[in-house]
């Protein structure tokens, strides 16, 4: 058959256009939230780029890869979560003292 | 057989990968952004693995792609309600034409917990009405 490997072609040329678009987000985004987003969708597209190159060159060794990938993605974005949330919560039990805070 | 699926598949899955750079670089408000890469990218995720799933056709290299496709399909929703939450504390803008935010004033920022009525601010009395919650 050759359909398989004008599969992997285009499935590689799409994956890189949008490892382009998420790097033009994580270069533009205006804030940190958007940054974070983007390294997400990064390393997602890497997962997936691993899946391509494991069917490419026929080893099955890159799917641990992929999964580890996936496991430190997800932690990495936890681990910012939580470190924006409690940035904010700091500052704002620092001013809680001295200024009473309106509503929003 | 197998190529053919497998071949499917792998373009359909790097299209959905596609959707979610488009997504992320033309959606006008953090939200949105975070709505399109998620989905669009976990969908497109499980198709590439089950790509690979399908082209070796052998029991311990499918399960592990099955089992990365589930890791992925429980851990993203999780990692964009963090990452939404935090945005939404750290106040992200909201696009200018959105009509309604309904989560306005029902973060405590202090305690970062969500309550079902917004915080009205009281003159004299300390912000926390122990009385009050239930």
């Amino acid at each position: 058959m050759s359909l398989m490997p004008i599969a992997l072609a285009i499935s590689v040329t799409l994956l890189s256009l949008s490892v382009v678009l998420a790097f033009v987000r994580l270069v533009l985004g205006p804030s940190l939230p958007d940054r974070v987003v983007a390294l997400d969708l990064l390393s997602t597209i890497g997962i997936g780029a691993i899946a391509v190159y494991a069917i490419a060159t026929g080893e099955a060794v890159f799917l641990d890869v992929a999964s580890v990938l996936a496991l430190v993605s997800f932690l990495s974005v936890v681990a910012f979560a939580h470190y924006l949330e409690r940035k904010i919560q700091a500052e704002e039990q620092k001013t809680k003292g001295e200024v009473n805070v309106n509503g929003l | 057989m197998q190529e053919t699926i497998s071949a499917v598949l792998l373009i359909l899955g790097s299209l959905f990968m596609l959707v979610a750079g488009l997504g992320i670089v033309r959606m006008p408000d953090l939200f949105m952004r975070m709505s399109c890469a998620t989905k669009a990218s976990t969908l497109g995720v499980g198709f590439l693995l089950l790509a690979v799933a399908i082209a070796f056709w052998h029991l311990g290299v499918s399960s592990r792609a099955v089992a990365t496709i589930i890791f992925v399909a429980l851990t993203a929703p999780v990692a964009a309600h963090m990452i939404g939450r935090a945005g939404y504390i750290v106040r992200a803008p909201l696009w200018e034409n959105s009509i309604v935010d309904q989560l306005c004033d029902r973060y405590d920022r202090c305690s970062l917990e969500l309550g079902s009525y917004p915080h009205e601010p009281v003159e004299d009395d300390p912000r926390e009405n122990p009385d009050e919650a239930g």
